[in-house]
């Protein structure tokens, strides 16, 4: 299933709702939701997971550099509710830690 | 073997047969891979399971037969489906194969640098996932050539996994290496099964690797298949050739055919 992304304004900071899988070819997508929400981040960013049924390590990568970028403009950055596939590869990678996972806003 | 749907195969090898000249190298081979298994290709030198992994992945174009990847005719497409295909399968070779002249950061970006609009900045975190995942965190700066032996294999491992395949072919991946070292290489192609459930696909003839790794094990000599299911199941068997491999025992030279000797020696019928 193709990756589909929505960015909403929710409680004063950006939400970005990915839906489907971040694999290889979808990364660059959501690389560019995530620079454009931090960019113009409001109160803080925060990418929903719920609903992302696979990624792979370009997705984690995608993450890590979201998160690099918002602690560089010294904005908040935040996982939604991690699906189960997503949260396999983020502990696999020993990086479950490293993010700030939330079950809601 | 338990009873699989067509969804829990990823490779299926059916009648192929693959000749050098007139030199019939495997005659007949059948067999299916189960999606996240750990499929190890084992015989002695020569019998053929270098060839069958290189039909595999697509570097030789068999005689005969079909080998179908998640139900496509791998064998029949053309180059660019081919290539595509082998975007899904990653492939560690037994001597690494890593680029002498590139750092081995270098080396495991390279695919995805090839194949992908990926950004560079988003390339340099992956590629240092995967060294981490192979414990060469700290390490991409090197050269191949500073690397041990065990750790050029971590190293060829990684770059394998670069573009997160669904299948794993590995080469001979314990030759040469110490018990120590080959155990830790044996550790980590388990942990790549656990952790993405990853199929693998491993030619090997080094008995211990198998008894680590195998969930199943085919058993070549002289180019066909003479066992084929779980390892103990294949000890079970009463075939001569797999019995002698099993015990290690070596060929006894003097029982040769002698017609068959002088024919091979002056070429008269």
């Amino acid at each position: 299933m193709a990756l589909e992304l929505l960015s909403v304004e929710q409680d004063g900071q950006w939400v970005i709702r990915a839906k489907g899988e971040v694999d290889l070819y979808a990364s660059p997508d959501l690389r560019a939701a995530i620079l454009k929400a931090v960019s113009d981040p409001r109160g803080g960013v925060a990418v929903d997971l719920s609903q992302v049924e696979y990624m792979d390590s370009s997705g984690v990568a995608t993450l890590v550099e979201g998160l690099k970028s918002a602690g560089q403009r010294k904005v908040s950055f935040s996982l939604l509710a991690p699906s189960q596939a997503v949260m396999k590869v983020l502990q696999l990678s020993r990086l479950d830690s490293v993010f700030d996972i939330r079950e809601s806003l | 073997m338990a009873a699989s749907n067509d969804n829990d195969i990823i490779i299926e090898v059916r009648d192929l047969v693959v000749k050098y000249g007139d030199r019939t190298v495997l005659d007949g081979i059948n067999f299916q891979v189960r999606r996240g298994e750990i499929f190890v290709i084992l015989g002695g030198s020569g019998c053929g399971k270098s060839t069958l992994l290189r039909n595999l992945v697509g570097l030789m174009r068999p005689y005969s037969g079909r080998i179908l990847i998640n139900g496509q005719d791998f064998t029949a497409m053309n180059d660019e489906e081919r290539t595509d295909a082998r975007k899904r399968m990653g492939m560690c070779f037994q001597g690494s194969a890593l680029f002498g002249s590139m750092s081995v950061g270098d080396n495991v970006a390279l695919p995805l640098r090839e194949h992908t609009r990926l950004e560079e900045s988003t390339i340099e975190i992956m590629t240092k996932i995967k060294l981490e995942l192979v414990g060469l965190g700290g390490f991409g700066d090197f050269l191949p050539a500073e690397l041990s032996g065990g750790m050029k294999k971590r190293a060829g491992l990684a770059r394998a996994m670069a573009m997160d395949p669904e299948i794993i072919f590995y080469d001979e991946p314990s030759a040469g290496l110490d018990p120590i070292v080959a155990a830790g290489l044996d550790g980590l192609i388990r942990k790549m099964q656990h952790t993405f459930n990853l199929t693998s696909v491993v030619v090997t003839h080094e008995m211990e690797s198998v008894k680590q790794i195998a969930d199943t094990v085919c058993m070549l000599e002289r180019g066909r298949i003479v066992g084929l299911g779980a390892l103990e199941e294949l000890r079970a068997l009463d075939y001569p050739y797999v019995q002698q491999f099993f015990a290690r025992r070596a060929q006894d030279e003097s029982q040769i055919d002698s017609a068959e000797y002088l024919r091979s020696l002056t070429g008269l019928e």
